[in-house]
Formats: structure tokens, C-alpha cells, sequence
């Protein structure tokens, strides 16, 4: 790696220098598209920090896919329901790598204020991983840009070679993940727990 | 081996459209069969936002469902608390405060003009003009929540309805902003009816579009703009004159054929009755508290017994059907939603047309998943 | 709403129709109406006495609950005739219900509130449908059945409509066990509660 030093005096003399790694991760990370995915209440918000007051397009995000097949990142925006979890996870599954997912509000990330209902899915990363949890019920338009820099960073940070790399690069990942199916009471698995391991549940009263 | 086309067998395409849809109304789906492009059947299919809120609210206090009610119809949350606390007031006889009776029409008018602005912006979005008009209503709509911010708190999700009153009272300067802002709308107003109402286009995809006759309307159980446009005189604020509205005059616009291009200019001429309202209302806002001190929020049993109370909302009739049974939570807690009970007639509606029309019948019909499916 | 009774009496004189009084403040009483009546009545009103929009259909739970109720009876005890008080526990059996609310657009009527009621709460769930009479019961039926379990003979299209179709449990019935995936979560507000109990268990 270069002494950050020297980059600095070669960028006053108008040479840039930049490793494949950075310029492969700028690259990506300015030219987000998300995939036009909104659930619930948090779904408005996403909107609006679309529109044209606090204007996601700042951050190179404006492009919205309908199809998973042209998106690389996926908002959750809402409460993910047991019904509608089978198909998140099959939409998640048809995004190529590399791809992220940004659970917005309390409900993506662990039910919200719904956590007692029947039908609720206590956290959409039961089933898929999240790189970036926004809390807020809804967050602010300036939260969720906050979110958004934040997973620039971590992108900007993601490794393509070496024992840390990034999930893309490692072609001896899983691809698909497991899609639940929908049982007579509950989902079945209930969870994966290959990414999911909460520690053991605190019962009211102990 | 030629292909000949006339011996072709004909068949029907089964498409399923969402519950992942561009159409920003929520996760909706349906199912339809196609013949060609023309809509032979249409099956919707609810509950991938189904998320509990009426066995939620019977585990809470009464006063605990408040927030629940703003997630309801989330585009219009100060209408769904206000609906709420008049469905609570009916069941255990509260007396609502003079100027929070003012504030409530104040607050739910307000959100009338945001949710109209809104339906024009995804409406034009259905019909694929997307992303200018939206930005255009966006820019409108987030005047609107500035003042939520300064009196709630919150853009969305206000939670400001109390049983009796409201939460707090209007900070200084409010009321001067909110006059400011009802005065500069009607210009907003004619700039979209400027863009819109003449555009051929807007004119070719909305005329003639699903017409609805006022019969069967009322059968479907339809409210709200969808019932107006299809030339029935219902307002439940004229029918039922909750609240103070009937201190104030305006009037009710009514359609006549019912389609899509009434649906869609009902709730322009409606923006302009809510400004009218609104005008009323700040001119003539009293002092006083803004909550009933007899009226007890926390540790709150009403007595034994039910009430069924209902507002208009921007969407159509919400009503909430409580049953209670002495103890501090409901034993009931029903909410008749009006988005659902507008989708009543979507098949009928749809039949027959094409399918880009489906999306136009299902925008001008202006649902929320929140509410359809609760 | 007697009014409405007395027509509706004396256009269906066999119909089972009896008036329930709200204890409310805001007075709106029900009228519950025999499963076997519940399509004729409905159709009268409709038709003759102009209840054109149906509203609201909410589905309600009543399970079995015991009661115990103080009765005095005259018995002869030794010779003398006294007043013997008997506390004695009677059971009111469970039922479903589904609770129709209707309104006349062309009078501007106040609500009419209908209630059908189901034998029991396990096998004999059936009653008659409204959607021939009012056709914004489609959706709203449905639902009662998804969520309650109450079945609606004559409706067109009788299927779960919010919860997905494997499903096996109705959800709003009040003996519902819910999965067991709700990870409870302590918060400051706990402690509080722990002392206010402890307060009043003391006083």
C-alpha cells in the first residue's frame, strides 16, 4: 500500500494513484442501484429521500430497478411479513453479486413494533445478510442517507483478494439462499442458522 | 413444418403482478389472466402486509393503539388517530375540547391536501410518467409534514390524537405558517391542473376507463372519492357532521361517469374544498385547552359496551369497531378499512380492459397496504 | 331501532330476530338475528327499508366463560320456611359472531348494527352469507373466516384471503397460541414495573 503521505504530494502535482481495489470499490460505491422495493410506512420515506428535497441522487443512488436481475442494492424498506418472506428471500436470490442489503426501520430489522404479531417476521436477517441496520421508526430521510454512506464505506473497505475478502470474490460461498416455505403454523425453517444464531431468548420474568 | 398462426390453439396468459411492483401502492399482488392484453380475470391477492394490528391491540392499553393507528393508512396518519379517538369518545361518551376540535379539523384537512397531492404524484407515476410529477407533489407534501414536525414531532406517525383533545397545543407561530401555506396552495393547485388536465395523453388513459355506476358502488360498500365520482352524494363529514364540521361551508364535488378521469379530477376539486376549510377553520381558531381534563388517557377502562365510529378519510369511511369489557385493553378492536372494501370491485372494474389499464384502475382507486391489509 | 324491529317483525313475523342493548354512552343497540333469517332479513332491509351500504362486517370471539351467579330460594329447614342464598356456577357456552354494520344512503341513517351468531366455537361455525345482499361482504367475509374460523354458506368465493393458504390455525380467536419466536427483550421500564407490583402487593 502506498504512504498516504506521498499519495497526497502526488495528488498537488496532479497525479492520482490508486490501487485496482479502490478505484474498482469507488467506482461501485458511488453507482448504487436499488431495487425499487418498498414494504410498508418506511417505503414514503424512501421516496422521499428520492425527492427532490433531500435528493438521493446526490449520492449516486437515484437509479431504482424494478427487476432484482439489473439492482445491487436492496432496501428493505418496512415490516417483512411471514407471507411476504419467501418471496424477499427468492428476490434476493435473483440479484447478482456483488449485492447488499440495508434493512430501514425497526421492523426490518427486528419486527418493530409489530414483534408480538402472528404474521410478522421478527427481522429479515433471519434469512438474508444485512450489511447496514437503520433504526427508526420511520428514520428520517437524513438517516437513511447516513445508512447509505455508511455501506459506501463499508464498500469502499471490501477487499477483492486475500482471507478477508468480500463475499463476491469468494466463489466458494453459497450462492442461493434457502428459501423458507410456508408451514401450517409457522414458516419452516423458522430462521437460517447459518446466519442467524441470536443468543438463547430471555423469557419475561427471569 | 410452417407455422400457421390460424391454427394456432388460442390461451390465456397467467400473469401474476407483484407483490415486488413498480407501482408504488405496497406489496399488492394479482393475479390476472390475459387474453392478448385484454383482462379475462383478475384475482388479488392480500396479506404480504398483513401485520397484525388487531390482535396487537388487544394485548395493549387503549391508549397504546394510538401509534398502532398511525401505521394504518401511513400516508394519512393524523386522520387514522383522529378516527381512533372519535370511535373511543363514542364509547365512553368524552367530550371533546373546543379548540382541539378546531386542531383536529385543521391537522386532518391538511393531511387531505398532502394525500390528494400525493395520489397525483403516483398516479402519473402508474401511468408511466414517472418521477416528475412525484417530485412536483413531494415538493408540495413536504411543506406539509414541516408543520406535523413543529406541532407533532414527527413527519409521519404523529400520534397526536388523544381521547378528548389533542397531545399538546400549537407552538407560536404555527398557525401564521399553516395560513401562509393554505394561501400559496391554490397556486400549486392550478400549476398541476395547468400541466395535467389538458395533457392528451392523461386525457386518452383516463376517459372512459372502468366507469362505475352509483348502484353498484354503494353495493360494493366503495367510500370516499371512489363513491363521489361515481355521482353519489356521500360525505361522511355532511352525513355524520362529526367533530365542528358543520360550522364551516364547503362543498362536496361529484362525478358523473365514474371512471378513472372522475376518480382522478374528484380529488383535485376536493383539494380545493380543503382549502376553503382550512381557511375557515384558522380564521376562526379559539383559545382554550386542548384536552378534555376529565378525560383519562393512561389507565383508561371504559365501561362495558361497543361503539362503532366512523370519519372521512382521504382514502374513504375509516371506522373503528370497539368492543369493550371493562378492562384497560379492547376485547375488540376491528378497523374497517377503507382501502380494502374500495378493492371490492376491482375484478368487475377491470374486466374487459387492457392490462396497462389495470394499473391506472388500481392508482385511481388509491389504495394503501397498510390499511388493506392492517 | 324499534322502529326497525316492528317492520322488520312485521314483514318476517317468523324471522328470530331480538334487540341487544348497548350499554354505551353512544346507544347504538344490535339486533341479533337468527343464522337460519339472517339472508331474509337482510334482503328486507335492503329492499324495503333502503339499508343499501353495508359497512363493516367484523368477526368477534366469545369463548365459553363460567359464571357464578348468588340465587335465593325458599327452602323448608327444620320446619321453618327460610331464605337460603346458593352461589352457583353456570357455564355460557362459546360462540362465534359476526357483527354487520349498515347504513341507508339515501336517508342518512344512523348505523344498524346485525349480529349473527354460530352454535359453537368448534364444529357447528356455519352461517348463512351477505354477499348476494351486500357485495362489499365479499372481502370482509373472507377475512372472518381467515382470521376466526367462521364459516359463510353462499359465499362465492369462501378461501383464507390474509394468511397464506396452508395455514391451519385461525389467528384471532382468543385461545390462539402464536409461534414461539417472540425473543423478549428487557428494558429500563421493566424495573419500574417490578417495584409498582411490589408497592401495591404491599399495601
Amino acid at each position: 500500500m502506498l504512504d498516504e503521505e506521498l499519495k497526497a504530494d502526488l495528488q498537488k502535482r496532479g497525479i492520482f494513484v490508486a490501487s485496482f481495489e479502490d478505484l474498482y470499490n469507488w467506482g461501485r460505491k458511488n453507482s448504487l442501484w436499488p431495487l425499487q422495493f418498498g414494504l410498508a410506512c418506511c417505503a414514503i420515506e424512501m421516496i422521499a429521500t428520492a425527492a427532490a428535497r433531500f435528493d438521493m441522487a446526490r449520492f449516486g443512488a437515484e437509479v431504482f430497478r424494478p427487476s432484482p436481475r439489473q439492482a445491487d442494492l436492496m432496501i428493505i424498506a418496512g415490516t417483512v411479513t411471514k407471507k411476504m418472506a419467501p418471496l424477499v428471500v427468492r428476490l434476493y436470490n435473483q440479484m447478482p453479486e456483488p449485492k447488499y442489503v440495508i434493512a430501514m426501520g425497526a421492523c426490518a430489522i427486528s419486527g418493530g413494533p409489530f414483534k408480538e404479531g402472528y404474521n410478522v417476521l421478527k427481522g429479515i436477517d433471519r434469512y438474508i445478510p444485512v450489511d447496514v441496520a437503520i433504526p427508526g421508526c420511520p428514520p428520517r430521510p437524513e438517516a437513511l442517507l447516513e445508512g447509505l454512506i455508511k455501506l459506501q464505506e463499508k464498500i469502499q473497505g471490501q477487499r477483492l483478494f486475500g482471507p478477508h475478502r468480500a463475499r463476491h470474490a469468494d466463489t466458494d460461498d453459497a450462492a442461493d439462499y434457502p428459501v423458507p416455505a410456508y408451514g401450517a403454523h409457522d414458516l419452516e425453517p423458522a430462521l437460517n442458522p447459518r446466519i442467524f444464531r441470536p443468543d438463547p431468548p430471555r423469557r419475561a420474568g427471569e | 413444418m410452417s407455422y400457421l398462426p390460424s391454427l394456432a390453439p388460442s390461451r390465456t396468459i397467467d400473469v401474476s403482478l407483484g407483490p415486488q411492483h413498480p407501482s408504488t401502492h405496497g406489496v399488492f399482488r394479482m393475479n390476472v389472466t390475459l387474453d392478448g392484453e385484454t383482462v379475462t380475470k383478475l384475482q388479488p391477492v392480500f396479506g404480504y402486509l398483513h401485520r397484525n394490528h388487531e390482535k396487537i391491540a388487544e394485548g395493549n392499553s387503549w391508549l397504546a393503539a394510538m401509534p398502532y393507528t398511525d401505521r394504518l393508512d401511513y400516508i394519512c396518519p393524523l386522520t387514522n388517530n383522529w378516527a381512533y379517538a372519535l370511535a373511543v369518545e363514542k364509547l365512553a361518551g368524552i367530550e371533546v375540547a373546543e379548540r382541539a376540535e378546531y386542531i383536529r379539523v385543521i391537522t386532518a384537512e391538511l393531511t387531505r391536501l398532502q394525500n390528494h397531492v400525493a395520489f397525483l404524484g403516483f398516479v402519473l407515476g402508474d401511468m408511466g410518467a414517472w418521477g416528475t410529477a412525484l417530485m412536483y407533489a413531494f415538493r408540495e407534501r413536504e411543506k406539509i409534514l414541516d408543520l406535523f414536525e413543529a406541532l407533532t414531532g414527527a413527519r409521519m406517525m404523529c400520534n397526536y390524537m388523544r381521547f378528548g383533545g389533542c397531545r399538546c397545543d400549537l407552538p407560536a407561530g404555527w398557525i401564521e405558517s399553516a395560513r401562509k401555506l393554505v394561501d400559496g396552495f391554490p397556486a400549486f393547485l392550478d400549476e398541476m391542473e395547468a400541466l395535467l388536465t389538458g395533457n392528451e395523453i392523461l386525457l386518452a388513459r383516463l376517459q372512459g376507463i372502468a366507469p362505475l355506476t352509483a348502484k353498484r358502488a354503494i353495493n360494493g360498500g366503495l367510500s370516499g372519492p371512489v363513491l363521489r365520482a361515481a355521482g353519489v352524494d356521500q360525505d361522511i363529514r355532511k352525513v355524520d357532521n362529526y367533530g365542528i364540521y358543520n360550522r364551516f361551508k364547503f362543498r362536496v364535488p361529484r362525478g358523473s361517469v365514474g371512471d378513472c378521469y372522475d376518480r382522478f379530477m374528484i380529488r383535485i376539486l376536493e383539494a380545493r374544498e380543503s382549502v376553503e376549510i382550512l381557511k375557515q377553520a384558522i380564521a376562526a381558531i379559539p383559545e382554550g385547552p386542548v384536552v378534555n381534563p376529565k378525560a383519562k388517557q393512561r389507565g383508561f377502562r371504559p365501561p362495558a359496551g361497543e361503539a362503532y365510529g366512523r370519519i372521512e378519510g382521504p382514502k374513504g369511511e375509516l371506522g373503528f369497531y370497539l368492543i369493550s369489557d371493562g378492562s384497560d385493553r379492547p376485547y375488540r378492536f376491528r378497523i374497517r378499512p377503507p382501502s380494502l372494501i374500495n378493492l371490492t370491485l376491482l375484478e368487475e372494474l377491470c374486466l374487459g380492459t387492457k392490462i396497462a389499464d389495470v394499473m391506472v384502475i388500481l392508482g385511481s382507486i388509491d389504495i394503501v397496504l397498510g390499511e388493506v391489509d392492517r | 331501532m324499534t322502529g326497525i324491529l316492528e317492520a322488520i317483525r312485521a314483514a318476517l313475523p317468523s324471522a328470530g330476530v331480538e334487540l341487544l342493548q348497548n350499554p354505551s354512552p353512544c346507544a347504538q343497540h344490535s339486533l341479533i338475528v337468527c343464522p337460519k333469517d339472517a339472508r331474509a332479513v337482510a334482503e328486507f332491509l335492503r329492499n324495503s327499508l333502503g339499508y343499501d351500504f353495508c359497512s363493516n362486517v367484523s368477526g368477534v370471539d366469545w369463548p365459553a366463560r363460567k359464571v357464578k351467579e348468588t340465587i335465593v330460594r325458599k327452602e323448608t329447614v327444620e320446619g321453618v320456611e327460610t331464605e337460603v342464598k346458593e352461589t352457583v356456577e353456570r357455564e355460557i357456552p362459546g360462540f362465534l359472531e359476526a357483527v354487520y354494520h349498515v347504513f341507508s344512503i339515501s336517508k342518512r341513517s344512523g348505523v344498524l348494527t346485525l349480529r349473527v351468531r354460530t352454535g359453537n366455537r368448534t364444529d357447528d361455525v356455519s352461517i348463512p352469507s351477505l354477499t348476494p345482499v351486500w357485495k362489499s361482504a365479499d372481502f370482509q367475509e373472507r377475512e372472518a373466516y381467515d382470521l376466526f374460523g367462521i364459516r359463510f354458506d353462499g359465499h362465492p368465493d369462501l378461501r383464507r384471503i390474509l394468511m397464506w393458504d396452508e395455514f391451519a390455525d385461525h389467528p384471532m380467536r382468543k385461545d390462539y397460541n402464536p409461534p414461539d419466536d417472540f425473543e423478549y427483550e428487557p428494558t429500563p421500564h421493566d424495573e419500574i414495573l417490578v417495584k409498582v407490583k411490589a408497592r401495591t402487593e404491599a399495601a
